[in-house]
């Protein structure tokens, strides 16, 4: 916060105080930072281990690494192979996320760019389904599924991420939209440019960075998702987030295992996470903060 | 904000064609505006609304299926097994100590990050990226990860800490305490906290981010001990981000499942309303009750949703005049 001057030897004695201060509050910054990120060190390092290594109390850090667990993981000892629920999980995010761009789009431009009389209310209708817990209408949308035959398909998780992620989509396209120069859409309408044109041609290109962001929270929201997939799946369509619960086993040990699966299931959204990073906050606070 | 230039626009035409008798041509244009809007709204409508509304409808129905043939109108019987439910009561106020706890504490834990993140420093980017781990682990690989990783009494991480802290000190006897049953709901706390704090860290940060400089170097200027611009200039410009940070934190806790339902399946006085309507339909198969809660919960979000609803457009109000 301070700025003290680079070559300022003789510091008066406040300047040097503060100075003093700030180490110690950069140094407090980092611990809090490693104290977060150890349970995460924690479960890579366990799932390094061999299984009675990840076991030990206290803790053997120094031992001998082995892909172990991730062999365990990916169904050496069970023979049950974790691909079907990962390729679910898959599937259902990002599919869901495209369906979610194609409604959101276009829906953004029409409250923003070109907004419809009370743009407004439409937007807050928009974030007020987003706080309705969707459990509280789980049952009928469990009776439609089995009247319909869509009970335990990736196809009724990819209508409910779609409909879970599309007012987050909508808010954060909107913010995004709304920073489009009004000029260049004027200049394409003079143009003759119709709505198809402007929206593929002229404002998908200047908002791509924004578009991409939003896929990737739209992304990440799908592949958590448990509720949903473990009411409405069974044996067929079962997500990765199910496939982690059935993991744990009663007998023997596991932990390592566990924590081989744990990394797995965390890494695309890891990598979306990072990717997304700047945008991040502005997409979880539904573009209300920049 | 474009936005603005494009409303005024937008309501300009209208404005100025007559009020009364509005020509085919603008009702043409009107059309033409809602049409992009209208796939995503009606998708929308269709696939959370009107579950909804079958809800209620239900929640006035006895109707068991394990007993399919013996349905009918139940009125408020339901509702009445509702609020009589011990269970139901409790978990209620499970739900709000476990989501002001959580909300509470991360949010200050936040804001202290925040502020200690808000200076240059050496390795800032890095330690960003690393307080932002947490949130990007799937919810239920940690919770998973909490309870056999951390918790575990006999090998979690946690005890193992202990044992060696007092191995330190030359003792052979460290407390090993069994956190998943002595404190359970504290147990789902620090799980949670643990995920949320760098969400509301994220936003505050970027709250103070979007703090005008030039005010604080003055302030400096003028003599202002760092306590005062906190109190004085810090806060105040903070306290909608706070407000938001808050409620968007809430509307998220209060629907969690996933640490529930893994760390201590809904057992030992943890169980949130989530868990419990989950567990009802799941279980109990009585639709008549588990649509009754649902309705419940459905109108206490609903309280929550009207206050965050406020304090986001009062945000997106203060944009618009930037």
């Amino acid at each position: 916060m301070t700025r003290v001057p680079r070559a300022a030897r003789r510091l008066p004695a406040p300047a040097r105080r503060r100075r003093r201060t700030s180490a110690y509050l950069s140094l407090l910054a980092w611990l809090c930072g490693l104290l977060f990120f150890l349970p995460v060190a924690w479960m890579v390092l366990t799932s390094l281990h061999s299984e009675t290594d990840a076991a030990t109390n206290p803790p053997s850090l120094g031992a001998s690494l082995t892909l172990h667990g991730y062999r365990e993981f990916f169904g050496e000892g069970s023979g049950i192979s974790p691909w079907p629920p990962l390729i679910n999980s898959l599937t259902a995010s990002l599919v869901s996320t495209l369906l979610v761009l194609a409604l959101a789009f276009p829906a953004a431009y029409a409250l923003s760019i070109k907004p419809v009389r009370k743009w407004r209310d439409v937007l807050f209708f928009f974030l007020s389904t987003k706080m309705l817990p969707l459990v509280a209408g789980l049952l009928p949308v469990y009776l439609v599924a089995q009247h319909t035959h869509l009970l335990d398909t990736i196809w009724l998780l990819v209508i409910l991420y779609t409909s879970m992620n599309l007012p987050i989509a909508v808010w954060m396209m909107r913010s995004f939209l709304a920073e489009v120069p009004v000029e260049i859409l004027e200049a394409a309408s003079i143009d003759g440019a119709g709505l198809a044109t402007t929206l593929t041609r002229i404002i998908a290109p200047i908002t791509m960075p924004g578009i991409a962001a939003t896929a990737l929270i739209s992304f990440i929201f799908s592949w958590n998702e448990l509720l949903f997939a473990r009411v409405l799946t069974g044996v067929v369509a079962g997500t990765a987030p199910v496939f982690l619960t059935g993991f744990v086993t009663s007998q023997g040990l596991f932990l390592a295992k566990v924590c081989a699966a744990a990394t797995v299931i965390s890494l695309p959204v890891i990598a979306a996470g990072f990717a997304a990073q700047d945008k991040l906050v502005q997409g979880l606070s539904l573009g209300a903060v920049k | 904000m474009p936005t603005q230039a494009t409303d005024a626009s937008a309501h300009g035409p209208n404005g100025a064609s007559h009020a009364r008798g509005r020509t085919t041509m603008d009702r043409a244009r009107a059309r033409a505006r809602r049409a992009p809007l209208l796939p995503a709204l009606v998708f929308l409508i269709i696939v959370t609304q009107l579950p909804f509304v079958a809800t209620v409808v239900i929640s006035f129905l006895r109707w068991n299926a394990l007993a399919p043939e013996n349905r009918g109108l139940a009125g408020f019987d339901n509702y009445r097994a509702v609020f009589t439910d011990p269970a139901l009561r409790s978990s209620v106020g499970t739900t709000i100590l476990l989501t002001v706890t959580v909300v509470l504490v991360s949010l200050l834990l936040g804001l202290g990050i925040a502020l200690l993140l808000d200076r240059g420093f050496r390795g800032r980017g890095i330690v960003r990226t690393l307080l932002i781990t947490p949130f990007l682990i799937v919810p239920v690989a940690a919770a998973l990860l909490w309870k056999h990783a951390l918790f575990n009494t006999s090998y979690g991480f946690l005890n193992g800490v202990l044992t060696w802290l007092w191995s330190l000190f030359g003792s052979d006897s460290p407390p090993q305490p069994d956190w998943m049953t002595s404190t359970p709901l504290a147990a789902v706390e620090v799980a949670l906290i643990w995920q949320w704090t760098p969400f509301m860290m994220l936003i505050l940060l970027a709250g103070l981010q979007s703090r005008p400089a030039d005010v604080v170097e003055a302030a400096l200027v003028d003599g202002a001990s760092s306590f005062d611009i906190f109190r004085y200039l810090t806060l105040p410009h903070l306290r909608r981000y706070l407000e938001l940070a808050a409620l968007l934190g809430t509307v998220y806790v209060v629907q969690n499942f996933d640490a529930v339902f893994t760390l201590t399946s809904g057992g030992l006085g943890t169980a949130n309303l989530p868990y419990t309507i989950y567990q009802t339909f799941y279980q109990a198969h009585d639709y008549g009750r588990a649509s009754a809660q649902g309705v419940v919960v459905l109108l206490c979000s609903l309280v929550v949703a009207t206050f965050a609803l406020r304090s986001v457009s009062s945000l997106l109000r203060e944009e618009s005049v930037r």
